[in-house]
């Protein structure tokens, strides 16, 4: 049996909790226990995508309009982007809910 | 054939673990144990056994190398005692949730401090909520029995749960026993090679241990509760398959005439052979006195004790370790948990005794008995006691 629900019942895991499947990700929503999260100040993004390098979750991708944007199902909120960023245009906010 | 012989009771353990043919042995020597991880490496050594010896720096490193050893396929053997049991507690936890099925000895010991090496049931009591299934022996010839049968349980497709079996450090390892030692020709009619239901497997790569969030870690629990529950038809069945086989029946639960005793004595282990014989003697001079004994721990045989105990008045719980600044024992705790509720429940007198290797002699009986008479014949149930302290338990300093 496999798992590819966030929510399964006790009896749809496999033997172990064993991850069976490549792709677990999809459901192992690791940001959850984010408690803040990155913010860009646009005017000041230079668009260089560092910020996009060093995310450890590799959660930060580059938009449409070439800006780097936050996949906030898996950002862990670890302000590693903020540390790195050349112009500080990315400051750390409160998770509110 | 199987050979009777006078032998020590480590060494017939380590030749019975042997002739289920394990591939590896991860382990790590500490008194009352040695003698059994001592004598698998000389079989080792020697060529009698053809299995990896893994000779670990700590237990830690002895169950994580049989962690993997039995993700990867092996029939797993370890075996330690108290400090070393201890040490291996946060692995014992992963090996049971992985479904990881391997087979470990606890020679039992007192766990420091202060530092002592002699016989009680600290260590293993302490690892009561690391979801193995836990068996305990009596004497040599059922510890030595209980290593394929423990192989054969954990290695079932309905279980895949890592089993550890105990028995008294000392009073039992050390002991030279006459023993009924099956061949391995004969192990090998009831204990089938090892067929994992899982395991690791470059063809098939799989994670094994992989985060447990929030979301499905209650889950992940549940079918762990599940497993080790479920396990209880399998081993009864295993223990009836090696009746059949080979003429000696386990039960998870085992009575001592207990036919109409008003009080019976319920305890684990070496000590229940001196209990039977002050029952004999007891039964002789007409008193209605019996022994219930767990053999299974965990799984918790509840409807055996229940059966077993059906009738009597009171009952005598004998602990071999008890939760300081908390309720008494742990055999109390659980017979408690068990009977709490159920219709004319015996009363309980629990005594903790055999401390960190103090001898329980027949004349300990005598007085616990004597407590015990007491609520029966109508005295208000005492408190939970350390019986066999000088000082008494309740003095004051």
């Amino acid at each position: 049996m496999s798992r590819q629900s966030p929510t399964p019942k006790w009896q749809e895991l496999s033997l172990g909790c064993a991850t069976t499947e490549p792709g677990s990700s999809r459901y192992q929503q690791t940001g959850d226990w984010r408690s803040e999260r990155p913010t860009w100040k646009w005017e000041n993004c230079i668009k260089c995508a560092v910020c996009t390098v060093f995310c450890p979750e590799g959660c930060i991708h580059m938009n449409a309009d070439n800006y780097p944007q936050v996949d906030l199902t898996y950002c862990k909120g670890c302000a590693i982007c903020v540390a790195e960023c050349w112009t500080g245009c990315i400051t750390m906010e409160e998770e509110k809910e | 054939m199987s050979v009777r012989r006078g032998v020590e009771v480590s060494i017939a353990v380590a030749e019975a673990a042997g002739f289920c043919d394990v591939d590896v042995v991860a382990a790590y020597p500490i008194t009352p144990q040695t003698h059994i991880v001592e004598h698998l490496a000389e079989l080792v050594a020697d060529g009698h056994l053809d299995a990896e010896f893994v000779p670990v720096e700590s237990e830690h490193a002895a169950m994580s190398a049989c962690c993997g050893s039995a993700a990867a396929g092996a029939r797993t053997f370890t075996a330690t005692s108290s400090q070393g049991l201890a040490l291996m507690h946060e692995v014992l936890f992963i090996a049971a949730a992985l479904r990881l099925p391997m087979v470990m000895v606890v020679a039992n010991r007192a766990l420091s401090g202060p530092i002592n090496i002699w016989n009680d049931h600290s260590d293993i009591m302490t690892e009561r909520d690391v979801g193995w299934i836990a068996l305990f022996a009596e004497n040599g010839q059922e510890a030595t029995d209980l290593v394929p049968i423990c192989h054969r349980i954990s290695e079932d497709p309905r279980v895949q749960l890592p089993v550890m079996l105990n028995f008294d450090g000392f009073i039992v390892s050390h002991m030279i026993e006459p023993i009924e030692q099956l061949s391995k020709e004969e192990i090998k009619t009831f204990l089938p090679d090892f067929a994992p239901v899982q395991r690791l497997d470059i063809d098939n790569p799989f994670t094994m241990g992989p985060v447990g969030m929030p979301n499905v870690y209650t889950e992940a629990k549940m079918a762990g509760e599940h497993a080790i529950r479920a396990s209880y038809e399998p081993i009864v069945e295993i223990f009836k398959d090696f009746g059949d086989k080979f003429g000696r029946y386990y039960n998870p639960v085992e009575s001592y005439r207990t036919d109409g005793a008003d009080i019976i004595f319920v305890m684990m282990g070496a000590i229940t052979e001196t209990a039977m014989t002050w029952v004999d003697a007891q039964r002789d001079a007409g008193t209605k006195v019996g022994i219930v004994r767990f053999r299974l721990w965990r799984p918790l045989p509840a409807d055996d004790f229940k059966k077993a105990v059906a009738g009597a008045k009171v009952l005598a719980i004998l602990d071999r370790h008890f939760s300081p600044g908390g309720p008494g024992g742990p055999v109390a705790q659980e017979v408690k948990y068990t009977l709490y509720g159920t219709d004319n429940a015996p009363k309980i007198v629990e005594v903790v005794v055999g401390l960190g290797g103090r001898d329980v002699f027949p004349e300990d009986f005598d007085d616990i008995y004597k407590r015990a008479e007491a609520v029966l014949n109508g005295a208000p149930v005492p408190p939970f006691e350390l019986t066999q302290v000088r000082g008494g338990h309740y003095g004051k300093i």
